[in-house]
């Protein structure tokens, strides 16, 4: 966006302070507005009063991010990518995931399509509270057939409702995979030096979003998409080509990073999301599938991490699936608010009334490693995530977010009794929280028993304490 | 690759791309031609860089046409296709544009450059000695060349101890003798360096004095001549002593002392690398502000050199805090090269913690929801590989990691960045075709 201050945006707005947003004062929505929290559509006044149309559409251009949006697909599952507007994370946060698709060719025999569809589209993997998912299937027209091409499409179509990339350089071809997917709004793969002008012209009849694709050769990429959107196409996607191995790969992470920088910079003729083409690691001639498999998890890796909005990739293993959705996970994370699972009581393991119960702070990364360490070990237990608004043990009890009161609020909200869910009265609490030790005796009537500092000495520990005398 | 086209199609493509180039030129009658032999000539960026040429391209068509019988005029009234083909100008000709982008200007401040090990020149006994650090950019950036690849240096620990089984199976052996174990990580998995940690020291495990663990550091020192670093139980009321032992028995190497923290006496470790000629892990749990503390307490109150201080700012594992591990080094490391000269060192990354996620090394999901996890003994490996790859790309210099595969991709996937690693060219124009 062009502007950083909310007194920037406060100047479009009504500055009636009336409320209609959520915000109690118009300054305050401003804020929500730098921060991309809010849009300008949340502001009913602005978006209602004529009056306010010119304030409006100057401010939507203020606020657009430096880095285009472009939707593939429709509906719940379509996948919206670009709209960052920093280089690196931390300065604000990345928005849209990287968008993990995956590849379908079309010379797969129908079942076999049909197949590895349902793969991609029931991956699934729990963490922090939700699913993490795939995103979308990319249709390769190897057979080089219209006819066949579309008969893939239209078998995908069929098949899931995940966005689609359809992916050749023959017009005719593309043409045959847009008929097939009608109303799907697909992305188109793609238009190169030789084929621009008919891709071009199948992006605007069928008003889809487009790759341009120039290996390794940045001014003819800048060139085809400045004529695309001169010709009116908007929602464009990079290809500078993706080399699996050598000095071609180096290359290709150069062209990333020179490209992300220069749109964030502010030159919009090349502003727009990014094309990543980790399948290439296949055709690299490394032999044994399981490399095969690592090199494209790397090269995946370089280019979530890297500027890579949207990717193509082979490998369905559950090794190579796992990481890298996980990796996508973790950079586009918002840094701005502490990662916290709900305060409750879990289960680790099989634990009955004999096991021990154990407390710790619903921070996310202390919950999961405490939770990891015990059930690493076979140990059975309690584990309550007391909510210190995301904050880590020795930090919440420094800062007064972890005291007795809370952690008693927590078991009483958890509707766990420590005198009948199990038989030993006995709460073993962080070692880093031991100054808690007698007022927790007091808040919950129970015996208290300080463990370890850290968590990967609760095995050793129960060896010494466990079951408590 | 050929590609069949038919004449009205070769009107049709340069109809929009170059009108007065086409004028004078009209091809009646339709035919398939084959173009594969003329690769180069429908190339419409050509055609739009060259201009003119264009015209003589449709002529050597027009040519083409001709000798396979159909009636080309030359200067006729222009035939209806390509007037047809006008109809739709959406399209004329390529836009040209240059790319550029500026290096950054703020990114002013190098990184300093540490040894790890001496060699006999240094008055140690070391094969070689390992670099890390003095970038000027952001690691693999174009800005600035990167003078030190990464380097991994392979765990070794003084007592059988428990890991995963994918590890472990490398290393079963040889986990009753350091030494055996040290020489296996060189030879055969092309380890840079050792770790050697010290853990039966802890008054936990086997509470080993320090004059018997510091044996041990003897015998890893003899039993390979790359540089090694030291490190304690983690017990911050040893680890002092039990560093400053083994300090003591490898003078003169230039061992890395792992390492001092604000929790523990940090003074004795810094007083021992100065005393022996080592350097020194400055270790902090991912925060910038206690990195920065930490590190002007080494420099200023203990004196120790800008050239003995490698940062440790803590790893977490892919999916168990890897984001705050990535942004805190990618933070650590911009704020380095915009000039803060308390953050200005090389880093370096636990990359086994990667082995604490369950994803690596649980059989299954717990989770009966979850997709099908897949043998565990590949999910493993591959944990590590990208919880180091993200650090190496915020700016980490040496890892330190235990799976001999993690190792060795690591290494290409991080050379190859660096740009040390020549394959043979692949074409990748065909990608949609692969055999895969």
């Amino acid at each position: 966006m062009k502007i950083n201050s909310p007194l920037q945006a406060y100047k479009y707005l009504p500055q009636t302070n009336c409320g209609e947003c959520g915000e109690p004062t118009c300054m305050a929505f401003a804020s929500k507005l730098i921060d991309r929290s809010f849009k300008t559509a949340d502001c009913p006044p602005l978006v209602k009063e004529k009056k306010f149309a010119k304030k409006l559409a100057e401010l939507e251009g203020l606020l657009a991010p430096e880095i285009r949006e472009v939707i593939i697909g429709v509906g719940e599952k379509a996948a919206k990518i670009g709209g960052d507007d920093v280089l690196y994370r931390h300065k604000l946060t990345f928005f849209n995931k990287t968008k993990m698709f995956f590849d379908v060719a079309d010379n797969m025999d129908e079942a076999a399509i049909v197949e590895r569809v349902k793969q991609i589209a029931d991956f699934r993997k729990f963490y922090v509270g939700n699913y993490l998912l795939l995103d979308g299937i990319a249709v390769r027209a190897a057979s080089g057939d219209p006819a066949k091409f579309a008969a893939a499409v239209k078998k995908v179509g069929e098949t899931t409702d995940l966005p689609l990339i359809l992916c050749s350089f023959d017009p005719a071809v593309l043409k045959a995979g847009l008929e097939a997917a009608k109303d799907k709004n697909p992305l188109l793969y793609a238009a190169n030096k030789d084929n621009w002008k008919e891709v071009g012209e199948l992006a605007l009849e069928y008003k889809v979003p487009v790759v341009v694709s120039a290996i390794n050769d940045l001014d003819t990429l800048k060139t085809l998409a400045k004529t695309f959107a001169d010709a009116g196409i908007q929602d464009i996607v990079l290809d500078p080509g993706t080399v699996p191995v050598g000095k071609g790969l180096k290359n290709t992470f150069t062209n990333f990073l020179k490209i992300r920088r220069a749109g964030i910079d502010g030159d919009v003729e090349i502003a727009y999301p990014i094309l990543a083409l980790p399948f290439t690691a296949w055709m690299a001639g490394i032999e044994d599938p399981v490399n095969a498999s690592y090199w494209e998890t790397v090269m995946a890796s370089m280019f979530t991490i890297r500027y890579g909005d949207i990717m193509i990739l082979h490998s369905m293993e559950p090794y190579a699936v796992l990481p890298e959705m996980h990796l996508v996970d973790t950079i586009y994370t918002d840094p701005r608010t502490p990662v916290a699972v709900d305060g409750a009581m879990y289960k680790v393991g099989s634990p009955t009334a004999d096991s021990p119960v154990f407390f710790t702070t619903n921070f996310a990364l202390t919950y999961y490693t405490v939770e990891s360490d015990i059930a690493s070990n076979g140990i059975d237990c309690w584990l309550l995530a007391v909510d210190t608004d995301g904050i880590g043990v020795e930090a919440a009890v420094a800062g007064g977010q972890l005291t007795a009161d809370k952690v008693k609020d927590a078991f009483d909200k958890s509707d766990f009794d420590l005198k009948k869910d199990v038989n030993h009265n006995t709460v073993i609490i962080p070692g880093l929280s031991a100054r808690l030790q007698g007022d927790l005796e007091d808040s919950l009537s129970a015996s208290i028993k300080v463990g370890p500092m850290d968590s990967g000495r609760i095995p050793g520990w129960m060896e010494k304490n466990w079951p408590a005398k | 690759m050929a590609k069949k086209m038919k004449l009205t199609d070769i009107t049709n493509m340069f109809s929009g791309m170059d009108i007065e180039a086409l004028e004078g030129v009209t091809i009646e009658g339709d035919i398939e031609l084959d173009l594969g032999g003329l690769g180069g000539g429908s190339d419409p960026m050509l055609a739009a860089a060259l201009g003119q040429e264009s015209a003589v391209l449709a002529q050597h068509f027009a040519r083409i046409a001709g000798m396979f019988g159909y009636p080309v005029g030359i200067g006729g009234p222009a035939a209806a296709a390509p007037a047809a083909a006008l109809a739709a100008p959406k399209f004329k000709d390529l836009i040209p544009a240059k790319f550029d982008v500026a290096n950054m200007a703020d990114w002013a401040t190098p990184i300093q450059e540490v040894r790890i090990g001496n060699t006999s020149a240094d008055g140690g006994s070391r094969g070689k000695a390992v670099h890390v650090g003095g970038e000027k950019a952001l690691p693999f950036y174009f800005d600035a060349d990167m003078p030190n690849r990464n380097q991994v240096t392979i765990d070794v620990f003084d007592m059988r101890i428990g890991l995963a089984k994918a590890v472990k199976q490398n290393y079963d052996e040889v986990m009753d003798s350091p030494g055996e174990w040290a020489k296996k990580n060189v030879e055969q998995f092309n380890a840079d360096m050792i770790t050697i940690h010290l853990i039966s020291t802890d008054p936990l495990i086997k509470d080993t004095p320090a004059k018997e663990a510091a044996k041990t550091v003897e015998e890893v020192l003899q039993a390979v001549d790359v540089p090694i670093a030291i490190g304690g139980s983690g017990n911050p009321q040893k680890d002092p002593e039990v560093l400053a032992k083994a300090a003591e028995v490898a003078e003169g190497e230039r061992c890395l002392l792992a390492s001092a923290s604000l929790n523990l006496d940090y003074a004795a470790i810094a007083e021992a690398a100065l005393k022996y000629d080592h350097d020194v892990l400055s270790w902090t749990q991912l925060d910038m502000n206690s990195q920065k503390e930490l590190n002007r307490k080494l420099m200023k109150q203990c004196n120790v050199p800008r050239e003995r201080i490698i940062m440790d700012p803590t790893t977490a594992a892919l999916g168990y805090g890897l984001d705050y591990a990535y942004t805190n080094m990618e933070r650590i490391r911009l704020a380095a090269l915009m000039g803060d000269d308390e953050l200005t060192f090389p880093m370096s990354s636990g990359t086994t913690n990667a082995w604490g996620a369950r994803e690596s090394w649980m059989v299954g999901s717990p989770l009966k929801e979850d997709s099908d996890w897949g043998p565990r003994e590949y999910r493993g490996p591959i944990w590590e590989i990208v919880t180091g790859l993200s650090l190496a790309l915020a700016g980490n210099d040496l890892f330190m990691m235990m799976h001999p595969t993690s190792v060795a991709f690591l290494k290409k996937a991080t050379q190859t960045l660096f740009g040390s690693i020549d394959e043979e060219p692949v074409d990748i124009s065909n990608w949609i075709a692969a055999e895969v």
